[in-house]
């Protein structure tokens, strides 16, 4: 096998992680205060929708990234306020976001279906690019795929050494004894929640600006919802998040590689492999899932409110 | 500057839904003094306690502390003014260290951070309660859990300490080490609130006592010259029943058959049973005793069946071994079950009485081909709430609407009118009133009485000493040698629930 | 500030008004939406809601469209009375269609009676099966069902896109991705005349008959109540839950199987890349909007299938994308679930601390300072 095809597999398996690693992130936060949110396909969508037509009209990729942060946010508040405020079952709630979100993004970008822009553009690193095997992969890639590594190392020192990170955990475990002790639960649980939000959305502009680059209805093709296995894969760990997503990042291109290897498969039957791949890693993982439920928050998912 | 008080609280009042958990109650407690509130569960103790320690806002009220009015809008506010608190339930995450635990509680008051876990050491060794910071919550016992909680009280400049039924959850023993550290903050003037129902402990250590009934206050003593009787008068009114002779039965006719029962833990918050070994005949009552959190649920579901093993043969009854059947197939042969969770176990919170009686009663002509029998029912519903004396509106009310001690008359009445062979009970009078009390323990001696073998596990030792015709404790998944109720003392049950019979045996077999 | 309190007892009331509530907010919505596109609300609603069904073949239309829905939406409600999280109704009716599809291409030239029948129980035992995999990884496996079914719908629709593009692509089609037309023998005959209103009907109100006595009269069905509330107690009671479960799934998947079966053998009459513009999704919805209760279910899908029509008669009429129906899904489903807080607990509005009230909860404060 040649080394540039291995070189071309590395750099495209961390792009196409890319969006995986920044919303698996974000829900990560979210599940680690307690909070379980299925709807990040739809606030990824909403982000890519947002975010290409901001970029299409101004071609400032800055504000392309801040506005589809910031339509995650908006689409997370709603799901805080009826999950958090009003105490509805968040898989429900959660759905109800992702349906939201595929009908929303669907209706507002009908009028940019298929229309492209210049994708966002890489930055290299003189020199250290031209390593071999893994200079393209680590010193060429564009500005967010260098944000995606700065989130996980902020993440990485929030819970490691910051008070702050304890009390998301917090949250997490039992926001009853937290709230007996005075810990802001609910706004914890918000800003986890609105993070989680920030980081779908920006996820979706990554696919709509810079992956693909162009607007099409349910682009994200169920990658939020890979995002979500990949986080109990993780078993809630950010290293593990990250070597998730660049794992699922190079079974989603596989087929685009298997015909540069002279497999002969239906493009058709390749494109299931990415979701196969998260189904067998879910069932190798959760066949114990005593062990797996050391990791998880626990009060993961269960609605509460603060009796006082 | 002595005649002021420590506290003072004035026309406390708090209001839930449907109920009036605090109305109109004063408490004052003087400098260094151990004060006990008294009352039965839901007399409002936690909620005024929950109260002074701004976890709940009162309706109405006026506290003061030290002698000046104080506004106590949520925990932080307590800590500042010297207040701590150590809750029934503790306040503690297991997954975190026990240095992160009083970080993350104490927040900014807990001071830097390098220096903590040497100051927990400090404290913990000054009051004779050793702990490691660096320890995980989950891996500690309860009486060590108890220790995290006062040690984060302590670290703070402390001068009211807020006990919530602090020995509940301890040995005899430990509860001895416990008085001895709070003698020793009383000496040094901290004020001690130390909640409570058992009346012995209060008399033991505590100068001063206000008790509370249906979220009033019902009187003020001196324990010490109080006498039991007269206190128990006060908390529990007139026209109950408190004392309440049992008659012990020998019977030689085994029902059920434990011999050498082990099960490995199933997770890390699971306890392992090691060689478990017991007898209960027809027509006795076999008590457990233990501390939580020993292998008692472990112990339970195995025998309930709602863990089974297919390959072990270590559970007979009479000569069927029954370690494989399902709980539905137990409960064919004549098993019933009360398990110590009522809502969410012992009956579904959201289905209303009739359908929790046939939740367990379905083999009781309830059921014709697969299709339910609606009027058969509501009318074993009616008969369940009739002879059990259940105070509930009608058969259409959800078990959760129930108070603590009407649903458990309910269950247990489910139960009995089974008329089981073999009653399994988990705690079965936990947080219920004496009146409840008293109709529950009849209920378990008139069954016991028709013949029926009965197995209690508890953590109240009077409830045990009461009605079990013999007795054993559990600790750490083992069990104790078993001994009729009258031959075991309670120091010894004591040490048996601390593990001591443990080395016992060991002495024995190493002198053999 | 909003607050809400815990009611001592659920509401019976608004467990009825809650849906009720849902629809009317979701239309509220939709005349603001309407009116900030530059449309007259009123016109548009009528338009999106009244215009489809009219006429009596646009209410044949309108029960042709719920066939599927409901079928789906019958099987999901089981399986979240026993707190199993079936999302994959789409993949099992997908699934449905796929192996329904194959046995109806084995008939294309036959006009025997077994057609039809053989390729409607195909379909079933193909929802079954693809709801048995997740039954199987959930029970066996451990694993969470609302991923697994997720992905399994994802994986249903690239195999049947593989199918139609590969295996059971007409061979006369001039290389159309679509299977050959089916036997008339296997279509489902119609209804009524002049209507696209086929057997399936019929179906769907056995399905409603047999689910409701099934969950109020039966033994197994309290069970399965059970399950879903309070699964401690099921345990405690000896109900055991992977029988239950994958009883409940396997039903679903036959009914969103035999779904998508009808729709290829009824208003389809072959295989496509498109039989479902997300009916397994909406009958999510439609499952709890109905409260769970068949009949409720059938009136919400009703609705579902009018917001399908709705969507594409604002195409027509008012240049709309059709995507605004997944809006209006969304907007009902995070409505109702707003709504039902008011069940359990009751909506308290706190005004700001005014100094007066103060003063009279804590009277020493002002005499201190």
């Amino acid at each position: 096998m040649d080394i540039d095809l291995i070189t071309n597999i590395l750099y495209a398996a961390i792009r196409t992680g890319t969006p995986l690693l920044l919303v698996a992130l974000g829900e990560m936060i979210c599940e680690k205060s307690g909070v379980l949110n299925l709807g990040q396909e739809g606030m990824m969508l909403l982000g890519a929708v947002a975010g290409f037509i901001a970029v299409y009209h101004t071609d400032s990729f800055m504000l392309g990234f801040v506005i589809a942060a910031l339509s995650g946010v908006l689409a997370s508040l709603i799901f805080a306020f009826v999950a958090l405020n009003l105490n509805a079952t968040q898989v429900a709630t959660g759905l109800a976001l992702t349906i939201f979100g595929t009908g929303l993004s669907a209706f507002i970008g009908s009028d940019y279906e298929g229309k492209t822009i210049e994708a966002l553009p890489t930055i290299g690193f003189e020199i250290l690019q031209n390593i071999p095997l893994i200079g393209k992969a680590l010193f060429a890639q564009d500005a967010m795929v260098y944000f995606s590594w700065f989130m996980v190392i902020g993440c990485y020192i929030f819970f490691r050494a910051h008070r702050a990170g304890l009390a998301v955990r917090a949250a997490g475990e039992n926001p009853d004894v937290g709230s007996n002790l005075g810990l802001p639960v609910m706004k914890i649980r918000y800003l986890a929640v609105m993070f989680g939000g920030a980081m779908a959305g920006l996820a979706g502009g990554y696919l709509s600006i810079a992956y693909t680059p162009l607007w099409t209805e349910n682009m994200t093709a169920g990658k939020g919802w890979i995002a979500l296995a990949l986080v109990v894969f993780a078993s809630w760990r950010i290293e593990r998040v990250m070597l998730g997503a660049y794992l699922f990042g190079f079974a989603s291109i596989m087929h685009l590689f298997a015909q540069g290897l002279g497999i002969s498969i239906s493009s058709n039957l390749l494109a299931i492999l990415p979701y196969a791949a998260t189904l067998i890693v879910l069932v190798v993982l959760s066949r114990n899932s005593e062990k797996l439920k050391l990791f998880e928050p626990v009060a993961l998912g269960k609605p509460w409110h603060k009796t006082r | 500057m002595n005649n002021v008080k420590r506290l003072q609280m004035q026309g406390i009042s708090k209001s839930y839904p449907g109920c009036k958990a605090n109305d109109n109650i004063s408490l004052e407690i003087g400098h260094g003094e151990i004060h006990a509130l008294l009352g039965e569960n839901g007399a409002g103790k936690s909620t005024l306690m929950k109260v002074l320690y701004g976890v709940v806002k009162p309706d109405q009220g006026v506290i003061l502390f030290n002698g000046e009015a104080v506004e106590i809008n949520q925990p932080a506010d307590a800590r500042a003014l010297g207040i701590g608190m150590v809750f029934q339930h503790f306040s503690l995450f297991e997954t975190l260290t026990v240095k992160e635990n009083i970080e993350l509680a104490l927040g900014k008051q807990a001071g830097n951070s390098s220096t903590l876990a040497q100051r927990i050491r400090d404290i913990s060794h000054k009051y004779q309660m050793p702990l490691d910071p660096n320890r995980r919550v989950a891996t500690l016992s309860t009486g060590e859990r108890q220790r995290v909680e006062i040690v984060r009280c302590l670290l703070l400049d402390i001068q009211l300490l807020i006990l919530d039924e602090p020995t509940s959850v301890l040995t005899p023993q430990e509860v001895d080490a416990l008085f001895i550290t709070l003698k020793k903050l009383s000496d040094e003037g901290c004020s001690i609130l130390f909640i409570s129902h058992k009346l012995h402990e209060v008399a033991e250590i505590c100068s001063a006592a206000t008790i509370l009934r249906g979220g009033k206050v019902s009187g003020h003593c001196n324990p010490k010259q109080q006498t039991p009787d007269a206190m128990a008068r006060m908390m529990v009114g007139d026209g109950v029943e408190i004392n309440h002779q049992t008659r012990r039965t020998y019977t030689h006719s085994a029902y059920l058959k434990v011999t050498n029962l082990s099960k490995a833990a199933s997770s890390s918050f699971d306890i392992a049973l090691n060689n478990i070994s017991l007898t209960v005949n027809k027509g006795e009552i076999l008590g457990i005793a233990g501390v939580a959190g020993n292998g008692q649920e472990a112990l339970l579901k195995a025998l309930s069946g709602e863990t089974t093993d297919k390959t072990a043969q270590s559970i007979f009854i009479e000569q069927t071994c029954i370690n494989a059947l399902s709980p539905m197939q137990r409960r064919r042969m004549g098993v019933a079950f009360v398990p110590e969770e009522r809502l969410g176990r012992g009956a579904v919170p959201e289905m209303d009485l009739a359908e929790n009686a046939l939740l367990t009663s379905f083999d009781f002509g309830l059921v014709n081909k697969g299709f339910l029998q609606w009027r058969k029912v509501v009318a074993l519903t009616q008969n369940i709430i009739q002879k059990y004396k259940v105070k509930t509106p009608n058969t259409h009310t959800h078990a959760a609407s129930l108070s603590g001690g009407n649903l458990q008359k309910f269950i247990i009445g489910r139960e009995v009118e089974q008329q089981p062979k073999l009653l399994l009970m988990s705690h079965p009078t936990w947080g219920v009133d004496i009146g409840a009390q008293v109709a529950i323990h009849q209920a378990i001696l008139d069954l016991r009485d028709k013949g029926c073998a009965v197995l209690v596990i508890s953590e109240d030792l009077d409830e045990l000493y009461k009605i079990s015709d013999r007795l054993c404790a559990i600790c750490d998944g083992q069990l104790s040698p078993i001994l009729p109720t009258d031959d075991l003392a309670l120091p010894q049950l004591g040490r048996w629930m601390a593990g001591d019979f443990m080395t016992e045996q060991q002495n024995r077999e190493e002198a053999a | 500030m909003l607050k809400i309190e815990a009611r001592a007892q659920p509401s019976k009331h608004w467990a009825y008004f809650s849906p009720i509530l849902a629809v009317v907010l979701t239309l509220i919505t939709g005349a603001i939406l309407f009116s900030s596109l530059g449309q007259n609300p009123v016109e548009a609603l009528y338009i999106f809601f009244i215009s489809p069904i009219e006429d009596w073949y646009g209410i044949s239309e309108l029960l042709v469209k719920c066939i599927p829905i409901l079928l789906c939406a019958y099987g999901l409600s089981l399986c979240y009375r026993a707190s199993v999280w079936n999302i994959g109704a789409e993949g099992q009716l997908l699934m449905g269609g796929l192996i329904g599809s194959a046995m109806a291409l084995q008939f294309v030239h036959s006009d025997s009676i077994w057609a039809m029948p053989l390729t409607l129980l195909a379909g079933i035992l193909g929802g079954a099966a693809w709801a048995g995999i997740a039954a199987f990884l959930k029970l066996k496996m451990n694993s969470n069902e609302i991923l697994v079914t997720i992905m399994l719908n994802y994986i249903a629709l690239n195999l049947l896109v593989w199918a139609v593009h590969g295996p059971l692509k007409d061979p006369q089609g001039f290389n159309f991705p679509e299977s050959a037309l089916f036997a008339q023998s296997t279509i489902l005959p119609v209804l009524f005349e002049g209507t696209r209103l086929h057997l399936g009907l019929v179906f769907v109100l056995l399905a409603l008959a047999i689910i409701w006595v099934f969950v109020s009269k039966t033994f197994i069905g309290f069970q399965i109540r059970v399950l879903g509330m309070d699964k401690a107690a099921a345990k405690m009671a000896g109900f055991s839950q992977n029988k239950l479960s994958a009883l409940v799934l396997l039903v679903c998947g036959g009914l969103a199987g035999l779904a998508g079966a009808s729709e290829v053998s009824g208003p389809i009459g072959q295989l496509v890349p498109s039989i479902s513009p997300g009916y397994g999704y909406a009958a999510i919805i439609v499952a709890f909007l109905g409260r769970l209760h068949p009949l409720g279910i059938t009136l919400a899908g009703l609705l579902m299938a009018l917001i399908f029509m709705g969507g594409e008669m604002a195409q027509i009429s008012l240049a709309l994308p059709s995507a605004i129906t997944g809006i209006f899904q969304g907007l009902i489903l995070f409505y109702l679930l707003s709504s039902d807080v008011l069940i359990r607990y009751r909506i308290k509005i706190k005004l700001p601390p005014i100094n007066s009230v103060k003063k009279r909860v804590y009277p020493t404060q002002t005499e201190a300072q």
